[in-house]
């Protein structure tokens, strides 16, 4: 909420209908706390374009994610044909349905971007803590739906992708074959399974809108950061609009709100170049053997995840079996995510952002970023022995950027942070 | 609310007694929801057993058939491919078939099999559940002078011979798994069931 407590005008009581409404509901109470006047750091530039771009794509999933179930069907026996109904014969459908597979891909290049944007920024530093739980929650709930998604067009990637995925839960010890029949809801990928994956990819990303308002509820709490990581609330009061607001804040309406449309303007043309001329983007968005029915004798030569998993395929690959057990492989898979939760215990630096911090910050950062990419092009190939080893080192690379964080970030020297935000 | 005269002692007891009772309500509404995921009646019984008919297939040959939603692999061994079997024991994880849950007990022999001459197996790697590529040639460029015939899997690299075993360092950690079949006459084979021949 703000701690704004001066009467302006957007304060005062509004007349006609407004005002009828406002009596009953806090229409302008939030439209102040949350756009009017949420102060947010004037100097927040270029990175803070993508958590507003991947709220847009999340309406556009939802929405195109409705149109398709309208003519989907999510049955073993129908669902493939009825994909290929959607692009033959419903009108408009093949441009509904590809707004909707180039919308998963982009909808993870943005919520990457931001994540990225995240860690150069200190943005899950306290007080943000929470915020950025919620956000790594988020990403979970995202990689969810998109693995309950894959499966829906019934295609030879969609049904051996959930197969080695769902075959994962067999690997934990004792409970695992259980685990991974209850999953499936039968003894191999059928049409139960495929049933209810739809309902779980139905339903989960209303859930996500859910965490996504908490998100924003949690962020407008604390206030948003920048690229000095100064906190604005702590500076000088007082600006044009507002005589307790903070000095280097301006109001999100109409200033952020005008620059995000802008970025959105240009998100949208390079998101309609893919949809309109590279929709499959050269087997990366749509991969080469779903375009074939699912066939449960038969594995295609070569797969692979959709280049979003990729990075956590890699890793899984990379361990060998100990024990006789894929377990491990399976732990560091899942840890690698999970171990994003502890990035506000991990960094031990005086300073928020990359900007301010040591040589070792900089160079781990770079190092993380490269293993990332490195691990997602690894798990595209198919596994050789150079390609394991490779994966084997910068899956060691990866975890050493969250492991050694308490110690890099306390050794280095910071540079001095300046009181105000800088442009 | 006046907080005086309140007995905290007893409203913690009173709060603590509702809140475990309605934990164990939850507890009790959960079964049904979470046991509803299991397989039902039908994905049950779905398990009928399924006949081979080897009488075509020819030597060296992989014929599949479908049991329980699995591809089941019948593949007619050459005496070559025979003969190539012991030669790799050394390379192989389990080369005795001393795991007893990857076979039943009559297939726990040196070819895995009833007859010499036939191979079930159930098509599915013990890794991660692909389907392996057969790949019965000798000394292939990809997969080397040293392979005498076996299967493949696309998905991550694990190499079994002609009698589905695994070889060493590779994911897969076991055989592949023998279902439980037997022959009805001399060129049909039930996959499921046995007679408890085991």
């Amino acid at each position: 909420m703000s701690s704004d407590t001066t009467v302006t005008a957007a304060d005062q009581v509004p007349g006609g209908f407004l005002g009828w409404l406002d009596k009953r509901f806090p229409v302008m109470a939030v439209w102040n706390d949350h756009l009017a006047q949420y102060y947010a750091p004037k100097n927040m530039g270029f990175w803070s374009f993508f958590g507003s771009l991947a709220l847009v794509v999340l309406v556009l999933q939802i929405v195109t994610g409705l149109w398709l179930a309208m003519s989907y069907k999510p049955s073993a026996a129908e669902a493939f044909a009825s994909v290929e109904y959607i692009m033959r014969d419903v009108n408009w459908g093949w441009l509904i349905r590809y707004m909707h597979s180039t919308g998963a891909s982009f909808f993870f290049i943005l919520v990457y971007l931001h994540m990225f944007r995240g860690l150069m920024w200190g943005s899950y530093q306290k007080p943000r803590e929470l915020l950025w739980i919620i956000g790594v929650v988020i990403y979970l709930a995202m990689m969810a739906t998109a693995f309950f998604g894959y499966l829906l067009p019934w295609g030879q990637m969609s049904y051996w992708g959930a197969q080695v995925i769902v075959n994962l839960f067999a690997a934990v010890p004792a409970v695992g074959d259980d685990l991974s029949t209850w999953v499936r809801g039968d003894y191999v990928i059928s049409d139960t399974t495929l049933n209810r994956f739809f309902a779980f990819h139905f339903v989960i990303p209303f859930i996500l809108a859910a965490l996504v308002f908490l998100h924003i509820v949690a962020l407008h709490t604390v206030g948003s950061t920048n690229p000095d990581g100064v906190e604005i609330k702590k500076g000088p009061k007082g600006n044009k609009w507002s005589a307790n607001a903070p000095a280097d804040g301006i109001p999100f309406h109409p200033y952020y709100t005008v620059k995000d449309i802008v970025g959105l303007v240009v998100f949208a043309a390079i998101f309609s170049a893919v949809v309109f001329y590279a929709p499959e983007l050269g087997g990366l968005f749509l991969e080469a053997p779903n375009f074939q029915p699912a066939d449960p004798l038969k594995t295609p030569e070569h797969i692979a995840p959709v280049w979003y998993f990729t990075p956590y395929y890699a890793m899984l690959r990379a361990v060998p079996p100990i024990g006789g057990s894929q377990f491990p492989g399976v732990v560091v898979m899942f840890g690698a995510i999970l171990i994003m939760f502890l990035m506000p215990w991990l960094d031990r630096s005086p300073v928020r952002s990359i900007r301010y911090k040591g040589m070792l910050s900089k160079i781990a950062l770079g190092a993380f970023v490269v293993s990332f990419v490195v691990l997602a092009y690894l798990g595209l190939q198919p596994a050789t022995d150079l390609y394991t080893l490779l994966s084997q080192i910068f899956t060691v690379v990866y975890f050493a950027f969250f492991l050694l964080m308490p110690i890099y970030t306390k050794l280095e020297k910071t540079k001095p942070v300046p009181e105000r935000v800088t442009t | 609310m006046n907080a005086e005269g309140v007995d905290q002692k007893r409203r913690r007891v009173l709060v603590t007694a509702t809140s475990a009772v309605g934990a164990v309500g939850a507890g009790f509404i959960a079964v049904p929801f979470i046991s509803s995921m299991n397989p039902s009646a039908k994905a049950r019984a779905a398990g009928a057993p399924v006949q081979a008919d080897v009488s075509k297939l020819e030597p060296g040959a992989l014929l599949r058939v479908k049991y329980r939603g699995q591809p089941i692999w019948v593949v007619r061994r050459t005496e070559k491919m025979l003969q190539a079997l012991p030669t790799l024991d050394a390379k192989l994880v389990d080369p005795d078939s001393v795991l007893a849950t990857q076979q039943p007990a009559y297939c726990a022999n040196p070819t895995r099999s009833i007859k010499p001459e036939y191979f079930v197996a159930i098509g599915i790697c013990t890794h991660l559940g692909c389907s392996p590529t057969y790949r019965p040639e000798f000394g292939p460029d990809d997969l080397g002078a040293g392979w005498k015939g076996g299967w493949f899997c696309p998905c991550h690299g694990s190499k079994f011979d002609l009698a589905g075993r695994v070889y060493k360092g590779v994911p897969a950690p076991t055989n592949l798994v023998i279902p439980k079949h037997q022959y009805v006459n001399e060129n049909t084979i039930l996959v499921g069931e046995d007679e408890g021949a085991a």
